[in-house]
């Protein structure tokens, strides 16, 4: 029979720093592949509209008219889904969470890619 | 003939963190019957396998449960590469039974704290969580997500763990083997906690079979069935012990799970050691045509994911049958005849999963 075997422990607790952190005014313990939010470069979007279709939550919509690409944080499960599939790589994954909202709202980003002209072929002097 | 009256017990409870309603039959202090409801959060997982493609649905069938969903999603994964007679790389195969078995660790440490905390032990819920966090941290250095790890897909899996992080896991797991040995002592040998768990809801091997139990509901009361066993992905490579306690009560039942923890890290040990250099997934053409039932073991039972496929990129029929789901019936068994105040600890024991349960 043994009585007050947790004393031991609870005393090196006691004695111990806290094993919490005081979240947020110190910053949560984070890793390089973290998995926070998904964060778009309207720059090297190409519209190809990939994440929308692999997006097993369907928080995507992508707008070719309008150029713009919106996500449903509220709906983003953080799968990393489109960042994997992305062909032009402007998708990429921020390690941290975002910020606790009130309202269930929808982020635009505009995509501001233009494609480059194709380089007009020279013809070349018949000889 | 004492009356009988009804108590409600649940959906709401302090001792449930979600919702399972039973209604007790009592005459006087003493349970006579118990009659469940289930029904409270069910999502619809199943019909929505028509609706995504089959490498998407990965993600879905991971969310099936918040706490083993690594397993959910490579049961998953399994049951489709056995339709489409994918050979997935060793090295993935050891992978993921490294992640199973970290699920396993943060599964049980999270329930051995939920029990200290419904039998009244603060100190030592606390104490598990506390050494569950260095699992999770792990799981987060890894898969880059704490409890929804998402690396498992057809075909292999998604992220490789660098051999260097797999050497100094050897240290790491020796260190996580002292904390839990502090810990687990304390379910083991504490005077307290024996006394409020020895012949609570004891159930009998034979009642234990013919109910169904399965997982450490099972192997508390001597039913030595371990899926693992049976060598899917690369247990078959590994020597797997299975535990069991004899008693059928809630300290045998919790006395499986902590010594549970030690045959985990120890699986993952013998991963470390055997993991081969290599690819880690394999490219997936075509679509799945067929039918499989895919079985694991799951920290709390076995699983099984029945999938069902037409030659499209959409699966005909899924079914998931979760642990929680067959232990229902022994934890009706085990709450009749006992006292009130012990309904708590008893449905605690079986380590009830209702989101897994309902889908």
């Amino acid at each position: 029979m043994v009585y007050f075997e947790m004393v031991k422990t609870a005393l090196k607790t006691v004695l111990s720093k806290p094993a919490t952190i005081l979240y947020p005014v110190q910053a949560a313990k984070k890793t390089p592949i973290s998995r926070g939010h998904v964060v778009q470069d309207g720059s090297k979007c190409i519209s190809c509209s990939i994440c929308v279709k692999k997006c097993p939550a369907q928080a995507i919509v992508l707008d070719k008219e309008a150029k713009t690409w919106q996500i449903n944080r509220f709906r983003c499960v953080v799968c990393n889904s489109c960042v994997d599939t992305c062909p032009a790589k402007c998708l990429s994954m921020d390690t941290q969470y975002t910020a606790p909202a009130t309202v269930k709202g929808i982020e635009t980003f505009t995509i501001t890619y233009v494609k480059p002209a194709k380089p007009e072929k020279k013809e070349e002097p018949k000889t | 003939m004492t009356k009988q009256i009804i108590v409600p017990f649940g959906p709401q409870h302090p001792v449930l963190p979600e919702p399972i309603h039973i209604d007790l039959v009592l005459e006087d202090e003493r349970v006579v019957d118990a009659i469940p409801s289930i029904g409270y959060i069910h999502r619809g997982f199943e019909k929505l396998v028509e609706k995504r493609e089959f490498t998407e649905y990965v993600y879905i069938a991971e969310r099936t449960c918040g706490i083993c969903s690594f397993i959910h999603g490579a049961t998953y994964c399994q049951g489709i590469e056995q339709i489409m007679n994918i050979d997935v790389p060793e090295r993935a195969q050891y992978l993921r039974v490294i992640w199973s078995e970290f699920s396993r660790l943060h599964s049980h440490l999270l329930w051995l704290g939920l029990f200290a905390d419904a039998f009244g032990f603060e100190n030592l819920f606390m104490g598990a969580w506390k050494t569950r966090e260095k699992v999770l941290d792990f799981m987060e250095e890894t898969t880059g997500g704490r409890v929804i790890q998402g690396t498992s897909k057809v075909g292999g899996v998604r992220r490789d763990i660098s051999s260097e992080r797999l050497d100094r896991m050897t240290k790491d797991l020796d260190d996580l083997d002292r904390e839990m040995k502090e810990l687990t002592d304390v379910f083991l040998h504490d005077d307290s906690v024996r006394h409020r768990l020895r012949n609570v809801g004891t159930i009998s091997r034979n009642d234990a079979y013919h109910l169904g139990a399965v997982g450490p509901t099972a192997r508390g009361s001597g039913v030595a069935i371990d899926l693992r066993k049976s060598g899917y992905g690369a247990y078959d490579r590994l020597n797997v012990q299975v535990v069991t306690d004899s008693c059928g009560d809630c300290y045998s039942r919790c006395a499986v799970r902590a010594k549970e923890l030690f045959t985990s890290t120890d699986l993952i040990r013998q991963a470390v050691k055997k993991i081969p250099e290599g690819p880690i997934d394999v490219k997936v053409t075509g679509a799945p045509d067929g039918e499989y039932f895919m079985r694991a073991e799951q920290p709390r039972g076995e699983l099984v994911h029945y999938l069902k496929g037409n030659g499209s990129k959409f699966l005909v029929r899924s079914r998931i049958r979760t642990p929680t789901l067959t232990n229902i019936p022994p934890l009706i068994k085990m709450l009749q005849g006992c006292e009130l105040a012990d309904v708590p600890v008893i449905v605690l024991s079986i380590d009830p999963c209702i989101s897994c349960t309902e889908r």
